[in-house]
C-alpha cells in the first residue's frame, strides 16, 4: 500500500465530491479504478525514474480555496481571455472571444484517456471545469489568453484539475497564451487536448509561474493533421515540483510541430519536461529545443522521445537539450530517445551541459558591467535562444522580459 | 597617471612578467613592442584584472589608486579600457543592449545620468557610422558572425562610447587591412589629448604610422629592455628585435 499512498488524498476528495462533479461519471469511475489499483507513478516506472511524487504523500485537500488576483497583463490586457480561478471558470474576469464556439466541460464530449496514464486519469477523476474552444474552418481567431489563477497565499492546501480542449478546423488559426500563477501550496493538474485539421496553425505559449510550494502535473496532447502546424513554447519558472508531458502526433503528411521549452529553476525546485513526438505520416517535421538554467539545489529532467513510424518516410526531426549549471549542487538528468522504423529520415539530437564561460564574464566585466549583472545577461542570452520559434514579436519580447525577471 | 613598478606576474605557476617598469604620464601614448611570447598580452590582462594571472610582485598606481586591488568592472568604471586581441562572441546578447549596459555602468560610476534608449541609439549610430560599420551592427549579437576586422571595429566603437582615461590596445592591428588600420588610428587620435592616455601593444610598426607614440618600450622575456622615442619603432622594423634585444642584453 505504501507505493500508492500519494494518491489517497485525491481518492478521498473524489469520494467526497463526486456528486457535484460535472458529468462524465463512467469515465471518472474508470479513472478511480485505475488509480486505486496503480496509485500514482513511482520511480520504478521507467518514465518516472527521475521524478518522485512522494512529496504528495499524506496531503489532505480542502474542497475550495480563494484564488490570487489577475496578474498585470501588459500589452495583452485588452485581448480576449478565459480566466480560471482554482480550476473553475470565472466569467467576471474573462473577456470572451468572438467567432469561436466555447463549450464547458459538463457539456463537452470528452474521450477517456486512451493510454491508462495515471496523470491523465487523475485529471479525469477530479476535473471540475474546463473549456473547449472550437475555431471554425478558415477563421483566424487572433490571440486568446487562457489564465490559471492558483490558490491565494492564505488558502488551505487544495487541488484543481482543469480539462481544456482546442479544435482548429481546416485553415483555422489561433495564438494561445497560457499563464499560470498562484501563491499557496496546491496541486495543479491541467490537461489540454489539441486537434488541428488540415492546414490549421496553432501558436501556443505557456508560462508556468505557479507558486514555488505548489505541484504542477501537466499534460498536453496534440494531434496534427496534414499540412497543419503546431508551435509550442513552455516557460517553466514556478512550482516546487513540475512535470510537463507533451505528446505531439504528426498524423498527416507535411505536418509540423515545434516543442520548445525553457526552465529557470533555483532553490529546491524540480522541473521535468517530458515529450513524445510521433511522426506517423511522410514528410513530417519536428523541432525541439529545451534549455535549462539551474541554480542552488534545483534539478531538471528532460526526457525527449522521437518516434518515426515505418510509413513516415522523409521525416525531418531535430532535438536539442542544453543546460547551464550555475551551482555545483544543481543536477540535470537528460534522456533523449530516437525510435526509428522508416529508412529514409533525417533525425538529429544533441545535449550539452556546462557552466558560464569565464572569458565571456570577463569581457563584460572589462566593460564596467558588474559580475552579477554579467552572469544574468549571459544566462538570459542562453535561454533566449529557445524563443527563436516564437513568431509573434510582441509575445517574444514579453517572454524575454519575464525571463530576465525570473518570475511573472 | 599610470605608474607600473617592478611588476611581476605568472600564469599556472609560470612566470611571464619579471619586473616591468613603465611611467605613463597623462595625455601621452606609449607603444609596447616585442616578439611573440615576450609577455605583451599578459601585461594587458594583468592591467585589466583577468584573474587567471597571479601578480607575484610589484605595484600599479592608476590616478593614485592601487589598481591591482580593484575588480575588473571597477577598473573599467575608473576609466581603463582594454581592446582585446581576440574579442569573444556572445551568442544571444544583443550588441545594443550590451553597449548601453556598459555605457550606463560607466556613466553611473562617473556620476553622470544614465542614457535612455533613444539617446543611446543616436550616439551609437553616429559613432558606428564614423567607424564605417554597417547599420545593422547594433541589432546583431555581440561579435557573433563578425569578421576579424568587424570585431576590432566593434572594440573601437566601445572605446569611442566609453571614452576611457586609459586605453590598452592589445595587438588591435593584427589581421587588419590598411583601411581598418586607418580607422583604428583615427579612433585613438580622436581621443588624444589631456585626460586620455594609451598603451599600444603591437609587434609591427605599421599601426604607429597612424598613431605616433610619445615613447616606445621594447618588451622581451618579461622585462622592458629598451625605451626610446618614436624612431625606435622604425629602427626595430628595419633591424629586427634580435638586434635591439641583443644590444640591450
Amino acid at each position: 500500500m505504501n507505493a500508492i499512498a500519494p494518491v489517497s488524498g485525491f481518492l478521498t476528495r473524489y469520494e467526497n465530491s463526486r456528486a457535484h462533479l460535472p458529468g462524465h461519471e463512467a469515465a471518472r469511475h474508470n479513472a478511480a479504478k485505475l488509480l486505486t489499483a496503480q496509485g500514482l507513478p513511482v520511480p520504478r516506472d521507467e518514465a518516472w525514474k527521475y521524478t518522485n511524487l512522494r512529496s504528495l504523500n499524506g496531503m489532505v485537500f480542502a474542497d475550495t480555496a480563494a484564488a490570487v488576483d489577475l496578474p498585470p497583463l501588459g500589452a495583452f490586457a485588452d485581448y480576449p481571455r478565459l480566466v480560471f480561478a482554482c480550476g473553475k471558470f470565472c466569467e467576471t474576469q474573462s473577456r470572451l472571444p468572438k467567432g469561436v464556439t466555447l463549450t464547458r466541460l459538463a457539456d463537452a464530449a470528452v474521450a477517456e484517456p486512451a493510454d491508462n496514464d495515471q496523470i491523465a486519469a487523475l485529471n479525469m477523476l477530479l476535473a471540475e471545469d474546463g473549456i473547449f474552444i472550437d475555431v471554425p474552418a478558415g477563421h483566424d481567431a487572433g490571440t486568446l489568453l487562457l489564465i490559471s489563477l492558483g490558490a491565494h497565499a492564505d488558502a488551505q492546501t487544495t487541488n484543481f484539475h482543469p480539462r481544456h480542449g482546442i479544435t482548429l478546423g481546416n485553415n483555422a488559426r489561433l495564438q494561445l497564451i497560457e499563464i499560470f500563477v498562484g501563491a499557496a501550496t496546491y496541486v495543479n493538474n491541467p490537461r489540454l487536448t489539441v486537434s488541428l485539421a488540415d492546414h490549421a496553425r496553432l501558436d501556443h505559449v505557456r508560462v508556468q509561474a505557479d507558486s514555488k510550494t505548489s505541484f504542477y502535473l501537466a499534460r498536453i496532447e496534440a494531434d496534427i493533421a496534414a499540412n497543419a502546424s503546431y508551435d509550442l513554447f513552455c516557460l517553466n519558472l514556478g512550482a516546487r515540483l513540475a512535470r510537463t508531458e507533451v505528446f505531439a502526433t504528426l498524423a498527416g503528411a507535411n505536418a509540423h510541430a515545434s516543442v520548445n521549452a525553457a526552465q529557470k529553476l533555483g532553490g529546491i525546485q524540480h522541473g521535468d519536461f517530458t515529450s513524445v513526438i510521433r511522426h506517423r505520416a511522410p514528410n513530417t517535421r519536428s523541432r525541439q529545443t529545451v534549455k535549462n538554467v539551474l541554480d542552488d539545489e534545483s534539478r531538471a529532467v528532460f526526457q525527449g522521445r522521437i518516434e518515426v513510424a515505418r510509413i513516415a518516410q522523409k521525416t525531418d526531426g531535430y532535438q536539442m537539450n542544453q543546460t547551464l549549471l550555475l551551482s555545483p549542487r544543481a543536477e540535470i538528468d537528460c534522456k533523449p530517445e530516437l525510435e526509428i522504423f522508416a529508412d529514409d529520415v533525417k533525425c538529429s539530437h544533441g545535449a550539452t551541459v556546462g557552466a558560464l564561460n569565464d572569458e565571456h564574464i570577463f569581457y563584460l566585466r572589462s566593460r564596467g558591467i558588474g559580475i552579477d549583472q554579467a552572469r544574468a545577461m549571459l544566462t538570459d542570452a542562453f535561454l533566449q535562444e529557445s524563443l527563436n520559434d516564437v513568431a509573434d514579436e510582441a509575445v517574444r519580447n514579453w517572454l524575454i522580459e519575464i525571463l530576465s525577471c525570473g518570475d511573472y | 597617471m599610470l605608474n607600473i613598478e617592478n611588476l611581476a606576474a605568472a600564469i599556472d605557476g609560470k612566470e611571464i612578467l619579471r619586473g616591468i617598469n613603465i611611467t605613463l604620464p597623462d595625455g601621452e601614448i606609449h607603444a609596447i613592442m616585442g616578439p611573440n611570447g615576450s609577455g605583451k598580452s599578459t601585461l594587458s590582462y594583468v592591467l585589466s584584472g583577468r584573474d587567471e594571472y597571479q601578480v607575484t610582485g610589484g605595484s600599479v598606481q592608476f590616478d593614485g589608486a592601487d589598481l591591482l586591488a580593484m575588480a575588473p568592472e571597477d577598473r573599467a568604471r575608473a576609466g581603463i579600457f582594454l581592446a582585446f586581441q581576440s574579442p569573444v562572441e556572445l551568442p544571444g546578447v544583443g550588441n545594443a543592449h550590451f553597449l548601453r549596459t556598459a555605457l550606463n555602468a560607466v556613466r553611473r560610476a562617473r556620476g553622470e545620468d544614465e542614457m535612455d534608449a533613444a539617446a543611446f541609439l543616436r550616439a551609437a549610430r553616429t559613432a558606428a557610422e564614423q567607424l564605417g560599420m554597417p547599420a545593422d551592427l547594433l541589432k546583431r549579437q555581440v561579435n557573433v558572425g563578425f569578421s576579424g576586422g568587424e570585431k576590432k571595429r566593434n572594440e573601437m566603437l566601445q572605446m569611442a562610447l566609453l571614452k576611457p582615461r586609459l586605453a590598452i590596445l592589445d595587438e588591435t592591428d593584427s589581421g587588419l587591412d590598411i583601411d581598418a588600420l586607418r580607422i583604428v588610428g583615427h579612433s585613438v587620435n580622436a581621443l588624444r589629448g589631456p585626460g586620455f592616455s594609451a598603451l599600444i601593444i603591437t609587434h609591427h610598426q605599421r599601426l604607429l604610422d597612424h598613431i605616433v607614440p610619445d615613447r616606445v618600450h621594447v618588451l622581451a622575456h618579461g622585462r622592458i629592455v629598451h625605451s626610446g622615442g618614436p624612431d625606435l619603432a622604425r629602427t626595430l622594423e628595419a633591424q629586427g628585435y634580435a638586434q635591439v634585444i641583443g644590444n640591450a642584453a
